[in-house]
């Protein structure tokens, strides 16, 4: 058991997370990495909210996560990691070696991005990181929920 | 009060809308719910559909999960304006009620909401 699954969702907790992927995971702890939502309390309740008491919430800014990536993994219990943006994985993935997989699980319409799968849209700037990411070694494919096709990232950047 | 309720219901794909479609069938009332939906929405995104729908009204967010990305979008709004209450978990029922009770403050028409929408939930005999 493990760390199942790094997650790009710019929602991040949300009911595709903790139904979708959480209850196929048998997940009992989610990872939330995001500096600003580690910093702010109320945030954080936010997030906590509708999330089923037997699943933990661990907030982390990516140095906290960095460093204790080794222990979640060798967590007996199944997590999932989550960060909201590109640059946050990318950010992690710099800090720790242990980011071997990043599953694009939701980065929606915004100005200047254009679609390339019906829950992925993109900049050319965007997609360039997440082939620089796969060049070090990551994993990158897209799949909104576990019944769909695990999308490699040639088919979509 | 000046200007009725307004009631906007922030739920998953198209759950929104066939809610305010039902209640325009059953009531005749058109106009006091406004559906939206977070279909393709990051947070940024949903936030703004949310400012267009509530405008400048007093308002209750009825929201379709307690959790996700509708409750905490729904939250995030509600605090940063004062006339506007949010509820979980809304169903047929409290619309239908809701609708016709519009003439008091936001927090007190999401309590009046919940409550008649935890009614209709029941287990009836066979």
């Amino acid at each position: 058991m493990t760390v199942a699954l790094y997650r790009i969702d710019d929602r991040l907790i949300h009911g595709q997370v903790v139904v979708g992927w959480g209850q196929p995971l048998d997940c009992t702890f989610i990872v939330l990495v995001d500096d600003e939502v580690r910093s702010s309390e109320w945030e954080q309740d936010l997030y906590r909210m509708g999330v089923p008491p037997h699943i933990e919430v661990v907030f982390a800014s990516v140095d906290e996560a960095a460093e204790r990536l080794p222990a979640w993994e060798a967590e007996p219990r199944v997590g999932i990691l989550l960060v909201g943006d590109i640059d946050t994985a990318a950010a992690l993935a710099a800090r720790s070696a242990r980011v071997k997989r990043l599953n694009v699980g939701g980065i929606h319409h915004r100005a200047g991005r254009t679609e390339r799968l019906r829950f992925v849209y993109l900049t050319d700037a965007e997609a360039a990181k997440l082939r620089q990411l796969a060049a070090t070694g990551v994993e990158v494919t897209a799949q909104d929920v576990p019944t769909a096709r695990p999308v490699p990232l040639g088919e979509f950047t | 009060m000046s200007e009725p309720l307004r009631g906007v219901i922030v739920s998953h794909a198209a759950i929104a809308q066939a809610l305010v479609s039902a209640v325009s069938v059953i009531t005749g009332i058109d106009g006091a719910l406004t559906p939206v939906s977070n279909e393709g929405c990051d947070n940024d995104a949903l936030g703004e559909r949310l400012r267009a729908a509530v405008g400048s009204a007093p308002a209750v967010l009825f929201v379709d999960l307690p959790g996700g990305s509708c409750l905490t979008n729904s939250i995030r709004y509600a605090k940063q304006h004062a006339d506007v209450a949010v509820v979980t978990g809304v169903n047929l029922a409290m619309l239908l009620d809701f609708v016709f009770h519009r003439d008091v403050p936001a927090a007190e028409a999401a309590r009046r909401a919940a409550d008649a929408g935890g009614k209709a939930i029941r287990v009836t005999a066979a």
